[in-house]
């Protein structure tokens, strides 16, 4: 049963949540359970045409040649769409928001810089024929070297991936090749630190794998407009973006869709539509474009791999006293939202801690790989993988329990963050305390009496200092207390009566109205 | 060259013209105009096209169709009785069973079938029903336990 612990989040949410921890049922079930949910391919057009692309063998290749004589005399064939029929053949998704520089292609040119890269269409009567006389397509490529590292790609004299950014490296701000975090000086940290902990992270691209594949079907209106019935997760983001490549207006396009056969992510990209508008416009008729299960699997962009150092300086304490990650996000060939994932990563460094010394450099990196798009927290998780095991090796390596090192560490109410915020609404230290309670998790006596609206100013009050544990006072770390298991042996506050309201949160900061506001603000408007 | 067929689609006759080779995945949805049956694969391995023909749990995207004529085929279109929900929808709708709902319809007839041959399953027979049966969204288990609620034989959820 799910509860909602207003006495830790009332300052989250206003409204009182009577739904959770009841059964309740989704509002489109009755459609999803009758078999009656219209999905975009559950809409029937008569000439319906069907395009479907040729696609790069070739990881990193110039194209030499291209012969699609045959395809254009082949059964059925009514269309074949060229580089040169795309209007804007060059693109970025978030163009839309002035962010970053075109470098994709809808139909690659002169070189095709991942396996799977479309080099051109065909649009037939059935997929079937657009498949063989996509068969008859002669191409002659001359391969070339492909780079697969995110490492390898930022030393000097690396093969070049995108022309766009040659040195293989997204460009924030016009100039800069990576994302900085500095706060405090974590080499001194380092010096001073009991132990110092390095380790390498690797995640893997991941596939959404969605049971219906990315498509759409573009159909022509009578009056000059085209209605697209998509698969997409971000309608009016893939509208404006089908409305660039093709240079029409944006309201000569009808986007209809919403019922969307799983995305988690894999369906912003806006993969098919721009292609699908432009053969319906080519055609006069109705054309869907429809990934097959192969070509989703193998070319729909994935979760993007990730390979993460993190460096920890880590007192006998308990104290995590320095924190450098050095972390590299494989883009793939294009970049797609992969720069957004690589602020989000920085963002979210170094995790949920208070630590007074944090250096991070986290590199946007273009290889010769299918092209990294959304997923499930995209930038957040894999860190967040990284930054938890390094938090139980940190916890091994001195021989402390790691939930306890983990609420020793947690943010509380008015700490500095790294970025230079002061940490509000903090309850990682009540959360810790519940999951002890249900996984019968021991936690000592001060761990269970542990707040997060608790200062580290207060604490300091309360505990006294032990000598063998100096407090730090290195720039912007003014807020960390030391802990030693000594103090556990000093006298201690009496434990709160059972059931008795929290304390009155010192630290709590005024105006509750405004915690729905932030809530939905950090994860109303931002959820892929 | 276009083959005719005949079969029974949820107790109603109906014929259609199959092209040489089609599967019957094409065929419900293209000819017929069932379009409750989904594609998810085309290649037998994601369970979402799962129909009943003569009572057993179908791919219909490998299946020929002119290799179903005079077979009878159930889909999830032919579920309910009239404004009546089959009592398996009932329980997908209490139990959250569905959330994009692309791989439902598949996963309702792999239980039908289930339901149909052994009214009193046990959660292995469950398992074993739609373990053929992808599903990317609930993680199985609203699924598992409302297929269970019918487990008693009496079609109706159990308190």
């Amino acid at each position: 049963m799910l509860e909602m612990r207003k006495d830790i989040f009332a300052d989250e949410r206003d409204d009182n949540l009577t739904e959770v921890g009841r059964p309740t049922q989704r509002q489109d079930i009755l459609g999803h359970v009758t078999g009656t949910s219209a999905y975009y391919d559950d809409h029937r057009f008569a000439n319906l045409l069907h395009l479907q692309v040729l696609r790069s063998p070739h990881p990193h290749a110039r194209i030499r040649s291209l012969d699609d004589s045959a395809a254009a005399r082949a059964p059925g064939v009514k269309r074949i769409i060229r580089a040169a029929d795309v209007p804007v053949n060059l693109n970025t998704l978030l163009s839309l928001i002035q962010f970053g520089k075109d470098d994709e292609p809808s139909l690659a040119t002169d070189v095709v810089r991942y396996r799977g890269e479309p080099i051109l269409g065909v649009v037939a009567t059935s997929e079937r024929a657009a498949r063989e006389a996509l068969a008859t397509v002669r191409v002659s490529y001359d391969p070339l070297p492909a780079m697969f590292d995110v490492e390898e790609a930022l030393r000097p004299g690396a093969v070049s991936v995108n022309p766009v950014y040659p040195k293989n490296t997204f460009e924030y701000y016009g100039k800069y090749d990576h994302q900085k975090l500095r706060f405090g000086d974590v080499e001194a940290a380092f010096a001073e630190a009991d132990t110092v902990l390095e380790e390498r992270y690797q995640m893997s691209p991941i596939e959404h794998a969605p049971t219906e594949t990315n498509g759409s079907i573009a159909v022509p209106d009578t009056n000059g407009r085209f209605v697209v019935y998509t698969s997409t997760q971000a309608l009016f983001f893939s509208l404006d973006t089908a409305a660039k490549i093709n240079a029409m207006p944006s309201n000569q396009l009808h986007f209809i869709g919403g019922t969307v056969g799983g995305g988690f992510g894999g369906k912003v990209d806006t993969l098919t539509e721009p292609l699908a508008i432009l053969a319906a416009r080519l055609t006069g008729s109705p054309v869907r474009y429809r990934l097959s299960r192969h070509e989703e699997m193998q070319f729909g962009s994935p979760r993007g791999a990730e390979r993460i150092y993190i460096k920890d300086g880590v007192m006998r304490d308990g104290r995590v006293v320095a924190r450098k990650v050095t972390a590299y996000f494989d883009s793939g060939a294009y970049t797609r939202l992969s720069s957004y994932a690589v602020v989000k990563c920085v963002a979210h460094i170094p995790g949920p801690y208070t630590i007074p010394n944090v250096h991070a450099d986290v590199f946007c990196v273009f290889t010769n790989r299918t092209p990294a798009t959304a997923m499930r927290g995209f930038g957040v998780t894999a860190l967040d993988f990284a930054l938890e095991c390094q938090m139980d090796k940190d916890a091994v390596a001195i021989g402390m329990d790691p939930l306890e090192f983990r609420m020793l560490n947690a943010y509380r109410d008015g700490d500095m963050k790294a970025h230079r915020r002061e940490a509000k609404n903090c309850a990682l230290i009540e959360c810790a305390q519940v999951a002890a309670e249900k996984a019968n998790w021991p936690l000592r006596e001060e761990f269970r009496r542990m707040s997060s609206r608790v200062g580290r100013a207060a604490t300091r009050a309360g505990a006294p200092v032990p000598a063998a544990a100096p407090a730090r006072t290195r720039a912007g770390s003014p807020q960390r207390v030391p802990y030693d298991r000594a103090a556990a042996a000093a006298p201690a506050p009496p434990p709160a009566p059972p059931g008795a309201a929290p304390e009155p949160p010192a630290t709590r900061h005024a105006g509750s109205t405004h915690g729905a506001l932030r809530f939905s603000s950090v994860f109303g408007t931002r959820r892929r | 060259m276009k083959t005719p067929i005949q079969f029974h689609l949820n107790g109603e006759e109906v014929a259609a013209f199959a092209d040489g080779g089609a599967n019957l995945l094409d065929v419900l949805r293209e000819a017929v105009g069932d379009l409750s049956v989904k594609g998810g694969c085309w290649q037998g391995t994601c369970g979402t096209c799962t129909v009943l023909i003569d009572g057993r749990p179908r791919l219909s995207c490998v299946t020929l169709a002119e290799g179903c004529a005079g077979t009878s085929i159930e889909t999830a279109a032919g579920l309910r009785r009239g404004a009546d929900l089959h009592p398996l929808q009932t329980a997908f709708m209490e139990r959250f069973a569905a959330q994009c709902g692309y791989c439902t319809p598949g996963m309702l007839m792999a239980a039908k079938a289930l339901l149909d041959r052994n009214p009193s399953p046990t959660r292995e027979n469950v398992l074993d029903a739609i373990c053929g049966n992808i599903c990317r969204c609930t993680g199985y288990e609203p699924i598992i336990a409302a297929i269970l609620d019918l487990a008693g034989g009496s079609g109706r959820r159990r308190a």
